[in-house]
């Protein structure tokens, strides 16, 4: 019978190779075996804790193996996962948790002061009280979940401060990951170097290849990451063979001309995806790896599971020409729209938009934004149908390839992190409440800027100081710009369109 | 480095990297500005946590490099 939840996908796997290595991170390693047995007491515990079944569980921890683990044991119970930010400041968390309402949250020993601070009526499993001889409940309420049930919910960035999380069923998981393990050929033998984190969505793929396929998740150090040299060691060391990781990463290794010294002869396909890859620096990757490495270029936002479009790099590739984000996913369609909500030509530019079973169910306990942006197809006038409004503007070109240009509001992309400018404002504005400003982005120098009204100057430092208590450290403004007055429109609004255009001098 | 995080105080710390006071883009910043303002070109190989976490790392890669102490 076909497989309806991730849980029978791990099961199957565990018992295909119990004792291989499943996950590997800075302190720890898990045999598929040892990885079911954890997730099994996670899931016994939360069954003490919660008569709930697909309701969410907060998982606050860091990127270990404990948090693959405690997704496991959420999913074993029938519920579904939604993982914090580690890094995020306590009243980001709190909103979340506010807005999220979890059954339960699963943390540990350092983490857990946080969580007091909060203040919150919701119980709490401590992994570090977790006792190893414990009984297993063999209940496992997965059984009565049914494929179209939520599996994870993921917070991105929303425009009025509060994050959107987004709510994504078994069966848009299932559909993804067998595609992708398709259409890279992944078996067990894949040893994944993981660099994203669990709240970003192309986790999603490292992860659940490994749960899929048997594959080797390694979640690699984050320091690594901070000093190249070693994360290129790091691979060597584990014969690392498939990486998926933001562009931001492989720019950095490239701008610094690494792999002419530091060789990585295991890895043999690369993937990558969350914001634009520059095509001069993928160049730099393909003249210095060997000849026969798969590059991917995968498109896709948290709200469509992962990958809806994308591109494997060919003998057509030009470094001066933009890489294309390509055609679409099996068992995805896309449609370009104009502003008439009629399907663009070749070469017109439009909203890219997305159906199929990818679709998120929606935004969790938010009915007024999920209806906002899951529409009914317009081109469909016979029965209801829900397409994804990506709010990506994209043109086809005449290979049938989609091409993507930018965004039509005020979302940006740094470092894969999804970024509504409005956060960013909406919190600076709560903290400040005396100044006026706009945040804006300066794409060339991929800085954000804040544009402030106000009598006196205030010193860069006391706005990082005051902004780090409520916003993650990759939404705080670098550069910080005063003006006696800001230009405003007439109706008094902020004339953003020309700050803009300031700032990126167009 | 007061300039990229003003609001550490880089002098008390010996650990800048355990202590979370920097991360990558923080990194690829701070290299680019030495770079520009000793008219040096530090080598890939060299950004390693040891030239890194504090100031009399960064003195030593410095040195190494050819600006005079």
């Amino acid at each position: 019978m076909r497989k309806i939840n991730l849980i029978e996908y791990f099961e199957n796997t565990v018992s295909s190779f119990p004792d291989k290595l499943a996950l590997v991170d800075n302190t720890s390693q898990l045999s598929f075996g040892e990885l079911k047995l954890k997730a099994q007491l996670i899931a016994t515990k939360i069954s003490e804790t919660t008569e709930a079944i697909n309701s969410p569980v907060a998982i606050y921890l860091p990127k270990t193996n404990d948090a693959i683990a405690s997704f496991l044991g959420t999913l074993y119970s029938g519920n579904c996962y939604t993982p914090l930010d580690p890094k995020n400041p306590v009243p980001r968390i709190q909103a979340i948790l506010n807005a999220s309402k979890p059954s339960c949250i699963i943390t540990n020993n350092a983490f857990l002061p946080n969580l007091e601070k909060c203040n919150l009526d919701i119980d709490i499993i401590n992994l570090d009280k977790l006792n190893p001889g414990e009984d297993i409940d063999e209940s496992y309420k997965y059984k009565n979940c049914i494929d179209t049930d939520p599996a994870y919910i993921l917070h991105t960035s929303g425009s009025t401060g509060v994050p959107k999380g987004v709510v994504i069923s078994h069966l848009s998981i299932i559909d993804y990951i067998n595609w992708v393990a398709e259409t890279f050929d992944i078996t067990e033998k894949e040893k994944i170097g993981n660099q994203t984190p669990f709240i970003f969505d192309m986790s999603t793929l490292d992860i659940y290849l490994m749960i899929f396929k048997g594959a080797t998740l390694y979640i690699i150090p984050e320091q690594k990451f901070i000093f190249p040299a070693t994360l290129l060691d790091y691979i060597n060391e584990n014969k690392i063979n498939f990486i998926f990781w933001v562009p931001a990463v492989l720019v950095n290794i490239a701008n610094l001309r690494l792999l002419d010294t530091n060789k990585i002869p295991t890895v043999k396909k690369v993937l990558f995806g969350g914001e634009v890859m520059p095509p001069k620096h993928l160049g730099y990757w393909i003249k210095s790896l060997e000849k026969n490495i798969v590059y991917g270029n995968m498109y896709g936002p948290t709200e469509i599971t992962g990958t809806c479009v994308y591109h494997i790099v060919d003998d057509s590739f030009d470094e001066n020409e933009s890489l294309p984000i390509g055609i679409p996913c099996r068992n995805t369609d896309v449609l370009v729209l104009n502003e008439k909500d009629e399907l663009c030509k070749v070469g017109e530019k439009g909203e890219l938009c997305v159906r199929g079973s990818s679709l998120a169910l929606g935004y969790w306990n938010n009915f007024e934004k999920t209806n906002n942006v899951f529409v009914q197809n317009p081109l469909n006038k016979s029965v209801p149908e829900r397409i994804y409004r990506t709010g990506d503007i994209v043109f086809l070109n005449e290979k049938g390839e989609y091409i993507y240009i930018g965004r039509k509001d005020f979302q940006i992309k740094l470092s894969g992190y999804r970024i509504d400018l409005g956060e960013i404002e909406h919190y600076i504005l709560s903290v400040f409440d005396t100044i006026n400003a706009g945040v804006f982005f300066d794409r060339a120098k991929e800085q954000i800027v804040l544009i402030y009204e106000s009598e006196e100057e205030i010193p860069v430092k006391d706005f990082r100081l005051k902004l780090s208590e409520v916003l993650s450290k990759h939404m705080i403004p670098t550069r910080y710009v005063k003006m006696d007055v800001l230009p405003k429109s007439t109706t008094g609004k902020i004339d953003r369109a020309l700050l803009n255009k300031q700032i990126n001098n167009i | 480095m007061t300039e990229i995080r003003p609001e550490f105080d880089f002098s008390e710390s010996s650990n800048f990297i355990e202590e979370g006071m920097l991360d990558s883009f923080d990194i690829v910043s701070l290299v680019a500005s030495l770079d520009e303002e000793f008219g040096i070109s530090i080598d890939g190989t060299e950004i390693l946590p040891e030239n890194f976490s504090s100031v009399d790392g960064i003195i030593q890669l410095l040195i190494k490099n050819g600006v005079a102490e």
